[in-house]
């Protein structure tokens, strides 16, 4: 796993709380992250955030360095943030694109890490289909990994820009109750969510078709329920995942319209919640299914402040890992 | 050929389930003598035996040797060799091969083989179906003409409840043992148990319904047809449970256990480590607790490894697309005695019985006492080894294995086929 290392050089230079020392040189997911650790990197976003609206969009944190976004599975979205993120960092951005070696019998997923990291990579930004393909990379190659999405376990950036918008917005997140709604079984943003959420003292509910919401997500603290009627009324958040077409192949609904019918956030549902109901959603949006364009559009809708939070929590782990990797690798 | 005098040792009674201090003398291949204060005559091997048990040689009918096809993860020779080295002087291997083991030429190929390597007898398991692919029966009755002692598609269970029926019934009158490996494949697919650490992890599941509605299944196919069933490796206690409400109707139903069921649980994958990926997968606490409950009243019949050599790149890839399965023969005395005798839940008679007779019945061979006139098959194992586990130098061409670094309270120390020391530590 990550590594923790102390050193005075990650404490000179990354210090922006008080105290805290960032030693992680990876960032693979936020299950096993403190709460400090949490709300440092939402401070050291918070700082950058401002960089994005100066007329020179960049500072020279990351100059010199080779930024990688190995991306195995499609998302423009993602990796143009991660991109972006990175150069203003200042950082060099390659882009490689590959297909997963579990549907594709070739090189394998090590190989083609190290043969990047041999051409001089200091930051590998991994998107992949396997749940737990960085935990892998990060054994075996000796720069920094930075999970940008393994299958259905984690989507840590997603989730750590979440949380900022909502601490943003919300002031707090100790006691705010949060609902995420949809297939939270194959969501790794639902999980990066419920693990950060519920170390800063947030209520979960987890609202979806009972096939899509596994029993055993009420052990990690969340709640669970099938009835976003009854729920919406208490929400302070909700998080509208995306509607993956595939699993209508397995069966786990019976139709697109149901689900919609069930779980979409419609303007007339909508009454039923609180004024200041703050909306999310990962995107890309099925605008008319799980969310109308009068939600996304209308006051109530966090969505592109999301957007924009993403490029400031990804310069944050950008520069705070790679800081860690320095005072790892004792330079 | 030299002629044997094993001194001081424990002499494993599996069937009275004692130990008893004698010597065994043999001559050529057979024991033929076995009692206390024997003297070394003229030209023979002394084995000085002192805090040893002498035990019928181990059988583990459950190991997949790999060839032909997957020659580079495993041998016949080097399979033979690992089992050896592991106290076992007989296995019995899975047809799950390229081509598998649905052929009596196929089947003869593996005992031409076993015979070339000079290692551990190796005793085929030919496949139920042509392929394996659950539709058609492969020949039996020309594959057991050729040595099969069982019949099994191990790798995946058979679907078709038709498909079963017939192969049961078909094969009722040959006396052969039908090994399912138990999973629906409706309801399986994934690659870990379906519990919270799947669910934490983001893996798809592999639930224990899939094992225990074959099991269910098959059962009452038995009950309703007839003839001998065996659930390889079981792993739920769902399972378990049916298995004991088999047998106390009286069927034809056996089990075996693996020693990573017993000793390992699905927290192991926390960091996606690939060694902890087989089928039936690593399963949680309280199932693991049923199948120690099934050893303790004797549902579970066998102790198996599942021996499943695959080469370290094939390992070293995405979780879910890794291959199933992990290596066991060399250390496997050693994990059964940590899982079952170090905590009391057996003695060594009785864990070794499930690792010499109880094998040997489900595959139809006869057991191999320590007693004169039997051939001299026999394991001599140290009980307070204590030793840590090196894969380094494993005889098995494969190390995808968890273990390294264990400490194990035993270990087999000799083996000696037919009067010959096969393997000595």
């Amino acid at each position: 796993m990550a590594d923790k290392t102390t050193t005075t050089a990650v404490r000179r230079r990354s210090g922006r709380s008080s105290g805290f020392v960032w030693g992680r040189k990876h960032l693979l997911g936020l299950e096993d992250l403190e709460p400090a650790e949490l709300l440092h990197v939402l401070d050291t976003a918070a700082g950058f955030k401002s960089v994005s609206t100066r007329s020179i969009k960049k500072v020279p944190a990351l100059r010199g360095k080779v930024v990688v976004n190995l991306f195995f599975e499609d998302s423009t979205r993602t990796r143009t943030s991660f991109t972006l993120s990175a150069q203003r960092l200042s950082a060099d951005v390659i882009d490689f694109t590959g297909k997963s070696s579990s549907v594709n019998k070739g090189e394998t997923l090590v190989d083609t890490a190290r043969n990047i990291e041999a051409m001089g990579v200091d930051i590998m930004v991994l998107r992949h289909a396997a749940a737990g393909a960085p935990h892998l990379l990060a054994r075996k190659v000796g720069c920094s990994v930075v999970n940008a999405g393994d299958g259905a376990h984690e989507h840590p950036t997603q989730g750590l820009l979440d949380l900022f918008t909502i601490r943003e917005i919300k002031k707090k997140v100790e006691g705010l109750t949060v609902a995420i709604v949809g297939d939270i079984a194959h969501s790794r943003v639902a999980r990066s969510n419920i693990f950060a959420l519920r170390k800063l003292g947030a209520r979960i509910i987890l609202v979806g078709p009972r096939t899509l919401v596994p029993d055993q997500m009420r052990q990690l603290g969340a709640e669970i329920s099938h009835d976003l009627d009854a729920v919406l009324p208490a929400c302070d958040v909700v998080n509208m995942l995306r509607i993956q077409f595939e699993r209508l192949q397995s069966a786990a609904f019976p139709s697109v319209e149901e689900y919609s019918r069930l779980f979409g956030l419609h303007a007339e549902r909508l009454r039923l919640a609180r004024p200041d109901l703050l909306v999310l959603h990962p995107g890309p949006i099925n605008r008319g299914l799980e969310l109308d364009s009068a939600v996304a559009d209308g006051p109530h809708s966090g969505i592109l402040r999301q957007v924009t939070n993403g490029l400031a929590v990804r310069m944050a782990v950008l520069y705070l890992v790679h800081q860690a990797a320095l005072a790892v690798n004792g330079k | 050929m030299a002629d044997i005098l094993i001194q001081n040792g424990q002499v494993v009674d599996t069937v009275a389930g004692k130990l008893r201090k004698a010597d065994v003398r043999i001559r050529d291949k057979e024991i033929v003598e076995v009692k206390a204060g024997l003297a070394p005559a003229d030209g023979e091997q002394v084995i000085a035996a002192t805090g040893l048990l002498v035990s019928p040689g181990l059988v583990d009918i459950h190991v997949h040797l790999r060839e032909p096809g997957g020659e580079e993860k495993e041998t016949i020779l080097s399979g033979g060799q690992a089992a050896l080295a592991g106290g076992f002087t007989d296995v019995a291997c899975m047809p799950n091969t390229t081509p598998p083991l649905d052929t009596e030429t196929a089947i003869e190929s593996v005992y031409r083989q076993a015979l070339r390597a000079k290692a551990a007898r190796v005793w085929p398991v030919g496949a139920i179906t042509k392929g394996r692919a659950g539709a058609e029966l492969a020949e039996f009755a020309q594959m057991v003409r050729g040595g099969a002692v069982g019949f099994s598609d191990d790798g995946v269970g058979v679907a078709s409840s038709s498909v079963m029926a017939k192969a049961l019934r078909y094969l009722e009158p040959f006396g052969k043992v039908l090994i399912q490996h138990c999973e629906e494949p409706t309801l399986g697919g994934g690659c870990m148990h379906s519990g919270y650490h799947s669910t934490r992890l983001g893996l798809p599941g592999l639930p224990a319904l899939a094992e225990e509605i074959m099991i269910a299944r098959d059962i009452e196919l038995v009950r309703s047809i007839g003839g001998r069933y065996h659930v390889a490796h079981i792993s739920t206690k769902r399972g378990v449970e049916l298995v004991r409400q088999a047998r106390a109707e009286g069927l034809a139903v056996t089990t075996e256990v693996c020693p990573h069921h017993l000793l390992l649980t699905d927290e192991a994958i926390s960091d996606y480590d690939t060694n902890f990926k087989m089928s039936p997968p690593l399963r949680s606490q309280d199932h693991v607790a049923a199948l120690i409950a099934g050893v303790r009243d004797g549902t579970v019949d066998c102790l198996v490894t599942d021996h499943a050599p695959h080469r370290a790149e094939e390992k070293e890839i995405e979780f879910v697309a890794a291959p199933m399965g992990i290596i066991g023969l060399e250390c496997a005395v050693g994990l059964f005695a940590k899982a079952l005798v170090e905590p009391g839940h057996l003695s060594w008679p009785k864990m070794l019985r499930m690792m010499t007779d109880a094998p040997r019945d489900v595959i139809g061979r006869p057991r191999v006492a320590v007693a004169p006139g039997n051939s001299a098959d026999l394991t001599l194992i140290d009980p307070e080894a204590d030793y840590t586990v090196d894969i380094t130098g494993w005889k098995s061409k494969s190390r995808n294995c968890p273990y390294h670094g264990w400490k194990l309270p035993a270990r087999a120390v000799a083996t000696i086929l037919e009067g010959k020391v096969k393997w000595e530590l």
